[in-house]
């Protein structure tokens, strides 16, 4: 077979979650102060219908792709797709029920309590849903007494789950004292898993594998699981593996913060490669907090909140099949400790060196993938389009090392480059949404190749000031086994 | 312009980080007295 893994499969979901948005770490901090913000943010969520027809959704989940996005009318929020489908090529979108339902299935130590009606309502939504697996809607249970519900809120500070504004369940702190263990932190840890179990299941069943033929998995997400004395702990690709009945695997995570996936992808490549493991799975699961981030700009711009969505993927990693997209660990982009952190030092780490290694020049790459955070969210709030920020440095470095004639950046741009699409759930953006769509393009023979590029922000944890960030190159199988 | 004045460099990640700010106006012979490169997304 050929010398380096591929990447035999992949899966990307959606999960709208607008009763959530409540409990992102930015409107939770800013209705505190000011509860007149609750209604407001409120009255600026969007249904299911209004999340599953936007148009970057869409190409998340594999129904359009990013040239299709590139070539809409802008605002995206205001020129749906017509005739939508919750079902991507990729994955499903799954509504707030069915998301409910999953939170509930994945919960082993009863954190989730939901009315006895509210968990008729999850049951009707979930029951034929294609992601259950056997014995889940028993774990739904019957529901706890609304009175218990009640009086976890008011005295076990459990905080209230909502649907259509009513309080329908709670979710529990798991200690009293401990700070770790409280609702809100194990809401986000809970809510991360859920959607990740999401996801390795979507990527079984797209990839037609047996749980059991897998060996290994790791998360690549941003979440802390812990309690006080380690709360950074963490393993939980074991804890998704187990919802997955992976039995035969074990796991770990990778931090790296957003970079985290384009680690995740190396680490799981170069297990395969070196022949330790022969199956790995890598997955993403989405960020609670995240939820809401940039919900001020959209209400100054009277738009709608866009990031009431958690994203989750999962990609198979294995032997070189003759078939899928091969990953180049022979050229891999790494900023090191040493490196400037100025752009063009960063951009020259993760895009020139590994590129030269192949003997290939920046121009020789058909299409690069960069952090693809969806502008619409983040133009509205001020923090500008990231990935064209990316682009134009990647442009103007190729014009400095004469690649390109500075008239001809935007041209470096418009072919290279592509548009955001991806949720701003931190590491979710980091170049990995394309890789679906650079498999597709390179199986139909339109790319060759592509660059994955993704940055992560040690400087956030106040631990280091460095920048930080890695790059790995991906390639279309010359289809020679041996 | 710059001059007895004191400076807080605040960077982006995907714009100019801090650290590259700090580098500039120091050239121009101001004081940083504090810098950081926040990360919008």
């Amino acid at each position: 077979m050929g010398e380096y893994p591929v990447v035999q499969s992949f899966s990307y979901l959606l999960a709208h979650t607008p009763e959530f948005v409540r409990y992102g770490s930015k409107p939770k901090r800013e209705i505190k102060f000011n509860p007149e913000l609750g209604p407001k943010i409120d009255a600026h969520l969007r249904g299911f219908d209004e999340a599953v027809s936007y148009p970057p959704n869409q190409v998340f989940l594999g129904n359009l792709h990013p040239e299709d996005l590139a070539k809409r009318p802008e605002p995206w929020w205001q020129n749906p797709v017509t005739d939508a489908s919750p079902q991507g090529a990729y994955g499903p979108f799954l509504n707030q029920l069915e998301f409910y339902g999953f939170l509930k299935i994945v919960d082993q130590f009863d954190l989730v309590w939901f009315s006895p009606e509210f968990t008729k309502q999850v049951r009707m939504a979930i029951n034929n849903n294609a992601l259950l697996f056997e014995n889940d809607l028993e774990k739904l249970g019957e529901g706890k007494p609304m009175n218990k519900i009640k009086y976890a809120i008011e005295n076990n500070a459990a905080l209230p789950l909502y649907f259509k504004n009513e309080i329908i369940g709670s979710f529990q702190r798991d200690h009293d004292e401990d700070e770790a263990l409280q609702a809100d932190v194990l809401l986000e840890n809970l809510v991360t898993k859920a959607s990740g179990v999401v996801a390795v299941r979507q990527l079984l069943k797209r990839a037609n594998i047996k749980p059991e033929s897998v060996d290994y998995i790791m998360s690549c997400s941003e979440e802390a699981i812990g309690d006080r004395y380690q709360r950074g702990g963490g393993n939980l690709a074991k804890a998704v593996g187990e919802e997955c009945r992976l039995l035969n695997a074990t796991g770990s995570d990778v931090k790296a913060f957003c970079a985290g996936p384009v680690y995740a992808m190396v680490h799981a490549a170069s297990l395969v490669k070196a022949g330790t493991f022969d199956k790995v799975i890598v997955f993403g699961g989405g960020c609670q907090t995240k939820l809401g981030m940039k919900f001020q700009g959209h209400l100054k711009k009277d738009m709608p909140i866009l990031e009431d969505i958690l994203g989750s993927m999962a990609f198979l990693i294995t032997k070189d099949d003759g078939v899928s997209p091969v990953i180049r660990l022979d050229a891999v982009g790494k900023h090191n400790i040493g490196d400037g952190s100025n752009q063009q030092d960063i951009m020259t780490s993760l895009v020139v060196r590994p590129l030269e290694k192949m003997g290939m020049k920046m121009t020789d790459v058909d299409k690069i993938s960069t952090e693809l955070h969806n502008p619409e969210v983040t133009v509205p709030q001020g923090s500008g389009n990231v990935p064209l920020n990316n682009y134009k440095l990647m442009a103007a470095l190729a014009v400095m090392r004469k690649e390109i004639e500075r008239g001809e950046m935007q041209k470096f741009i418009d072919e290279r480059g592509m548009p955001g699409f991806a949720p701003t759930q931190g590491h979710i953006p980091a170049a990995v949404p394309y890789l679906g769509h650079a498999s597709e393009a390179m199986a139909q023979g339109k790319i060759k190749n592509a660059l994955f590029v993704a940055k992560g922000s040690l400087f956030l944890g106040r631990m280091s000031r460095l920048s930080d960030g890695l790059s790995f190159f991906m390639e279309k199988n010359k289809g020679n086994k041996n | 312009m710059f001059k007895d004045k004191l400076f807080v460099a605040f960077g982006e990640r995907d714009g100019v980080p801090g650290p590259t700010i700090t580098e500039v106006l120091k050239a121009a012979g101001c004081d940083v007295i504090y810098q950081v490169t926040e990360c919008f997304v």
